[in-house]
């Protein structure tokens, strides 16, 4: 009987000791808070989001109207604040509609390749053998070409359009998704705890749900955002290239692409959507790198 | 080691041939007939008769993926039709132009980064460091063909100090040694340099930054060593991995000079590659690529080997 009452008392201790210390994501809120540079990059992140959701709101002008009187008047000229472009659309319209497809095109390549790329590091991860060999070696192939190429060696291929610019990148970014999540899957199934479920009788499909996407997910999506930060600068790039988007369309890579041709008459609009890009790209990455280190994950 | 060299390089061979496959698909992925890809609609019937048995259309697909194997083997990627040369021809002085590119990109790339990153890693924490990691960050995040088009505003446009495009004055697709091809390359390796700085920054400050909570450097600090000398120490323990990310970047610089190389009209084989994209010339498309992508590989084996030859401690599986 004192035994059992010693006992229950440490118990006790434990479960205070427990509750006084901060959990897991209360500590990575912490961190989190304590960071104002992640802070300021995730609120512009937002607000490119919101303005390229609402453009039609924020945007002075219609992106399409064209007005030859105003071709290529420099940044500042009264009605168009940041300058013309070469059909005298107005560049600080074109500049908001343009995160739309920007955004569209950097983003969704990664959330697709996150969902195949994640399926397939998860199964090669959990059955091991054969299975991951066969798949690891496939990604290996893939992992041969350096990204830009593969992007531009299907994108070529497939031809313009942003659809099929979309499928160029989510083929190049399935494998180093894949990659990650098989090592973090690989390296979590071997853990003691989900040897104890198998033992206790867990389903397979249990097991992957509760122990192992649970412990996957974090690491795999937080290395996705970065990701995307590569995938924008890609996707404009194909656009740059005359792949991705075709004009009048207003996204940030095509425009920097029509806009090259008259550097010689304005020089500084022709540089402003590559200024998008940069902002994004550069958000993504300050995001990626923030969270990573608040929520302590080494990759 | 001498058996995990060769493993490495048999290793290689399965590489090179999805590598291959992948490229050989690249002709079936494209949109409509794979005739349309390889022969000018306007071509005559006999012509195209006799393309068809050229390229073996009229076999099963394994069997036209290794008739297509053992010419690109021998060096035969097909005629362009566009300019009518052959592929290897085109290819050969664009892959050149594009090493020169790559090569000064990885040499400006490798030194600032040694330098920027190992000054990061020695003061971290201070000012130095976040100066160092911010440049870095903003190096990786840089879309490089636009950095291109902002140098050519400031140093062409604005200032014209340095020219715009191409390689050499009246159009030069060749290299030679004089200050006005030296003039040209400027812009370009520097843009090219951005993104290696970026990345080899990075890892070279975390090295050290490692290397340095080591017990052998309190070690040899307490012996009394001279920090010069430590530092030798230092740089002998972080080689391996800055050969090991120079040496990929190097790869990665021959792909993504393709948009660097449109930006200034570089004769490289980005060049070629937009051409070939937008004549719809796949068998020039399909040589450049796999040009570049047999040099990425064989690039990845040298590093490995490199690297297990520099420090043999590394476990390889």
């Amino acid at each position: 009987m004192s035994t059992l009452s010693t006992n229950s008392s440490k118990n006790l201790d434990a479960g205070q000791i427990i509750t006084d210390s901060p959990s897991y994501w209360s500590s990575v809120r912490s961190n989190l808070k304590n960071d104002p540079v992640t802070i300021a990059f995730a609120l512009i992140l937002l607000s490119l989001l919101l303005s390229a959701i609402f453009a039609d709101l924020l945007a002075p002008l219609d992106p399409y109207k064209t007005n030859m009187l105003k071709r290529l008047k420099p940044i500042g000229t009264e009605g168009f604040l940041l300058g013309a472009d070469e059909l005298g659309r107005d560049m600080l319209t074109r500049l908001i509609y343009g995160g739309r497809l920007s955004l569209l095109m950097g983003i969704s390549p990664v959330v697709a390749a996150l969902l195949i790329g994640g399926l397939l590091g998860l199964t090669a991860g959990f059955v091991g053998g054969k299975v991951n060999m066969s798949i690891m070696r496939v990604m290996d192939v893939f992992y041969a070409f350096p990204s830009v190429l593969l992007a531009i060696a299907i994108s070529g291929a497939l031809g313009a359009g942003i659809f099929n610019a979309i499928i160029s990148l989510t083929i190049v970014f399935i494998p180093p998704i894949a990659r990650v999540t098989e090592s973090v899957t690989t390296q979590i199934r071997a853990l003691d705890y989900v040897e104890a479920a198998r033992a206790s009788g867990a389903k397979s499909l249990t097991i992957i749900r509760v122990h192992i996407i649970s412990n996957v997910a974090g690491p795999v999506f937080v290395y996705s955002t970065s990701l995307i930060s590569v995938s924008i600068i890609l996707s404009s790039g194909l656009s740059f290239l005359g792949l991705g988007t075709e004009p009048p369309q207003p996204e940030w890579g095509l425009m920097l692409n029509t806009l090259r041709q008259s550097i010689y008459v304005n020089p500084w609009v022709a540089a402003l959507p590559g200024v998008m890009i940069f902002l994004t790209s550069l958000s993504f990455n300050m995001m990626s790198d923030g969270i990573r280190s608040a929520m302590d994950i080494k990759l | 080691m001498v058996a995990y060299i060769i493993r490495r390089i048999l290793y290689v061979i399965p590489i090179a041939l999805g590598v291959s496959v992948i490229i050989f698909g690249l002709v079936h992925i494209a949109p409509g007939d794979p005739l349309n890809a390889v022969v000018p609609p306007d071509a005559p019937k006999e012509t195209v008769e006799l393309l068809i048995k050229a390229y073996g259309f009229d076999k099963p697909l394994p069997v036209q993926y290794l008739i297509w194997l053992g010419k690109a083997l021998e060096g035969d990627f097909g005629i362009s039709y566009a300019t009518g040369r052959t592929v290897s021809d085109a290819i050969a002085s664009g892959v050149v132009n594009t090493l020169i590119l790559a090569v000064g990109g990885i040499f400006i790339g490798t030194i600032m980064g040694c330098l920027i990153g190992a000054l990061a890693g020695y003061f971290q924490g201070s000012w130095i460091d976040k100066l160092a990691t911010g440049f870095a960050i903003a190096g990786v995040s840089v879309p490089h063909y636009w950095l291109g088009l902002v140098l050519v505003i400031i140093f062409s446009v604005e200032l014209n100090v340095l020219p715009a495009m191409g390689m050499g004055p009246g159009g030069s697709t060749s290299w030679t040694w004089d200050s006005e091809h030296l003039k040209h390359l400027i812009l370009p390796v520097i843009t090219l340099s951005v993104i290696p700085i970026g990345i080899i920054t990075r890892s070279v400050r975390a090295t050290i930054a490692e290397i340095l909570t080591m017990e052998f450097i309190q070690t040899l600090e307490a012996k009394g060593l001279r920090k010069g000398h430590i530092f030798t120490h230092v740089a002998k323990n972080a080689a391996p991995t800055v050969l090991a990310v120079s040496g990929l970047q190097v790869g990665y610089l021959l792909g993504g000079s393709i948009l660097v190389e449109t930006v200034f009209s570089w004769p490289g084989t980005g060049f070629l590659l937009n051409d070939a994209i937008f004549r719809r010339d796949i068998p020039l498309l399909q040589g450049v690529i796999l040009v570049l992508a047999m040099f990425f590989v064989i690039l990845n084996l040298i590093v490995d080997i490199a690297q297990s030859v520099i420090d043999p401690r590394m476990n390889r599986s």
